[in-house]
């Protein structure tokens, strides 16, 4: 019997065992070397009881003969208890550094002054208190499946047998307060092939209604063959899900509502074309922000509007025709851009902005930005910039 | 079912419809329609579209209720937008199809539009519109006249529930205010000087 101790610990009940190996000396032995193979470095320790090998275990580890228990963790520190760190500060500022010396204490006066838990603690290590191994409970298996006495070849046929597989998995999925992210339907037909059905959800769910709908595509697509006679679905990616208040009103319905198209749209065009801006902490304007996929991002707001102004529209940047002999760095007066002419009306700026130097992004190859908000006489207000060491003019956005 | 008279309020777009908008500043005015409808926004946009909305240059609100869906063809597109009007939970819909819509298409998101009770705003090339279009806005921007003012034309090329028009208005393009410049009259005849 096995179970999890603390967070990098493992503690077996050997009750009965040592003997088999020829001893509990041998046994460590035997249980250090098939590790040691297997490429772990463990330090292991035996004892009468489940404190006491705890404790010994982080304070060097070895085995203890049966009765020498106080002998072998006497001499450790109190910190070894299982105790949390402020009461094994205060202990130790009274002067109990030792486990043999809080042995020696009278107990009433320390469960007085420290709780109820250091002297459980103690009694737990000297075996004063059971303290049984439990293994952890097995994780739920979200799965469920139908065998069909006749083969089906319908579409209709499958919807009903899915909306039964669904009808169950979600009370389970309800049982363990989760709901299901993404979930496959595998279809065995009677000529041993398989089809496989996936989709995915936006937001965690366990509506059987809303999940047949977005199955209705993919059971479309299905080659039946000679027949369905066995269908198995299950929810491989799951989340918690608490329960949700019944009618919790207006907001609930309306993004329950975004969700489903969101999952509708995902699910046709993947979800990574289903996105949403998020802001990002950089300077450089076209990782200013985040294109996130909308079902697995929260919206965020954008940061207060600081410092010069950006366009409304961004795009990677467009080569501006200058005159050939324009070399300043100060915006031209004329420019050709998408082939349109533009008299430049008005300019602010300049703002500069330097390359982030620890990511190496060949559109910054071009070194610093001078960064202009040009006007024009025929109307577009346009985001323009210079490399000062090329002399090169570009356009990245537009304004409103 | 009810129709819903034309909004009297000028630069509304009539809602469960869908409206066009053509020219360099049809991305600011679907923008200044996007501060105008609260709740959800979806811009649908080709996957291989280069430009992208700026989240830091957007007006105020906008940017944490929008939504960028980017399908890889042109028939995903209108899907999406299809989809995107069915849904009661988005208010405005602003896409960006490539090519002119045909009148089954246009005429099918109008009855999505009217569906999911949603606005729909194409942006469209110059002389791609459709015909089942609801109005058609014109929009260019305006140079300005002095140096804090971004004044945009938007003028209407078709409306189907009411007259043309054209309109001047200073928008910033970062807060929901705007000042609607007074139509002036064209006058045919010089003015009289009382005497």
């Amino acid at each position: 019997m096995v179970a999890v101790d603390g967070a990098d610990g493992l503690i077996a009940d050997v009750t009965g065992v040592p003997h088999l190996f020829g001893g509990d000396a041998e046994l460590r032995d035997d249980l250090h070397a098939k590790l040691e193979h297997a490429g772990l470095g463990v330090v292991s320790a035996i004892a009468e009881t489940r404190g006491a090998a705890h404790a010994l275990a982080r304070h060097g580890g070895g085995a203890v003969p049966e009765g020498e228990l106080m002998a072998a963790i006497g001499r450790l520190p109190v910190s070894a208890l299982r105790i949390d760190s402020k009461t094994g500060e205060a202990l130790s500022r009274m002067g109990l550094i030792r486990i043999s010396d809080l042995a020696a204490q009278p107990r009433a006066p320390l469960a007085r002054r420290f709780g109820s838990g250091l002297v459980r603690r103690l009694d737990q290590a000297l075996g004063m208190q059971p303290e049984p191994v439990a293994p952890a409970a097995e994780l739920p298996h979200f799965g469920v499946r139908i065998t069909l006495p006749e083969p089906i070849g319908l579409q209709a046929d499958v919807m009903a047998g899915l909306s039964r597989l669904l009808e169950r998995l979600c009370g389970k999925l309800a049982c363990h307060h989760m709901g299901a992210r993404r979930l496959r339907l595998v279809l065995h037909r009677v000529d041993r092939e398989t089809a496989h059905v996936e989709i995915g959800l936006a937001r965690a769910m366990r509506d059987p209604e809303r999940i047949a709908a977005l199955f209705a595509k993919g059971v479309d697509e299905v080659e039946a063959g000679f027949g369905i006679d066995a269908m198995r679905l299950s929810a491989h990616i799951t989340e918690p899900l608490p329960p949700e208040q019944m009618g919790a009103g207006p907001n609930l319905r309306h993004e329950d509502a975004l969700a489903d198209l969101f999952s509708r749209l995902g699910n046709r065009l993947g979800f990574d074309h289903v996105l949403r801006l998020l802001p990002a902490r950089s300077k450089i304007p076209e990782r200013s922000f985040l294109l996130a996929p909308a079902a697995y991002s929260e919206a965020e707001a954008p940061p207060r509007r600081q410092g010069p102004e950006r366009p409304i529209i961004i795009f990677p940047p467009e080569p501006v025709m200058t005159a050939a002999f324009h070399q300043s760095t100060t915006p031209p007066a004329r420019f050709r851009w998408r082939r349109m002419q533009f008299t430049t009306l008005r300019v602010t700026g300049p703002e500069r902005i330097a390359p982030e130097w620890w990511f190496d992004d060949p559109a910054w190859r071009s070194g610093l930005r001078d960064y202009w908000k040009v006007e024009t006489c025929e109307g577009p207000r346009l985001w323009l910039f210079c490399t000062p060491q090329v002399s090169n003019w570009f356009a990245q956005g537009e304004f409103a | 079912m009810r129709l819903d008279p034309a909004p009297a309020e000028p630069l509304t777009l009539a809602a469960r419809r869908v409206h066009e908008a053509q020219g360099f500043g049809r991305r600011a005015f679907a923008l200044f329609q996007a501060v105008r409808h609260p709740g959800p926004l979806v811009w649908v946009l080709p996957a291989h579209a280069p430009h992208l909305p700026m989240l830091r240059g957007l007006p105020d609100g906008v940017g944490d209720r929008l939504h960028v869906i980017r399908p890889n063809s042109e028939i995903d597109l209108l899907w999406s937008v299809e989809e995107a009007l069915r849904a009661t939970a988005v208010t405005l819909v602003i896409a960006e199809p490539e090519k002119p819509l045909s009148l089954i298409a246009g005429r099918r998101l109008q009855l999505a539009a009217e569906t999911g009770k949603t606005t729909g705003l194409m942006l469209i090339r110059e002389g791609a519109g459709s015909n089942a279009a609801e109005t058609r806005w014109h929009c260019t921007p305006l140079p300005k006249e002095t140096a804090d003012s971004t004044p945009h034309r938007w003028s209407l090329s078709k409306n189907k529930k009411g007259t043309l028009r054209s309109w001047t208005v200073y928008w910033n393009g970062a807060t929901p205010a705007f000042n609607l410049v007074s139509a002036a009259g064209e006058r045919h005849e010089p003015a009289e000087t009382p005497t």
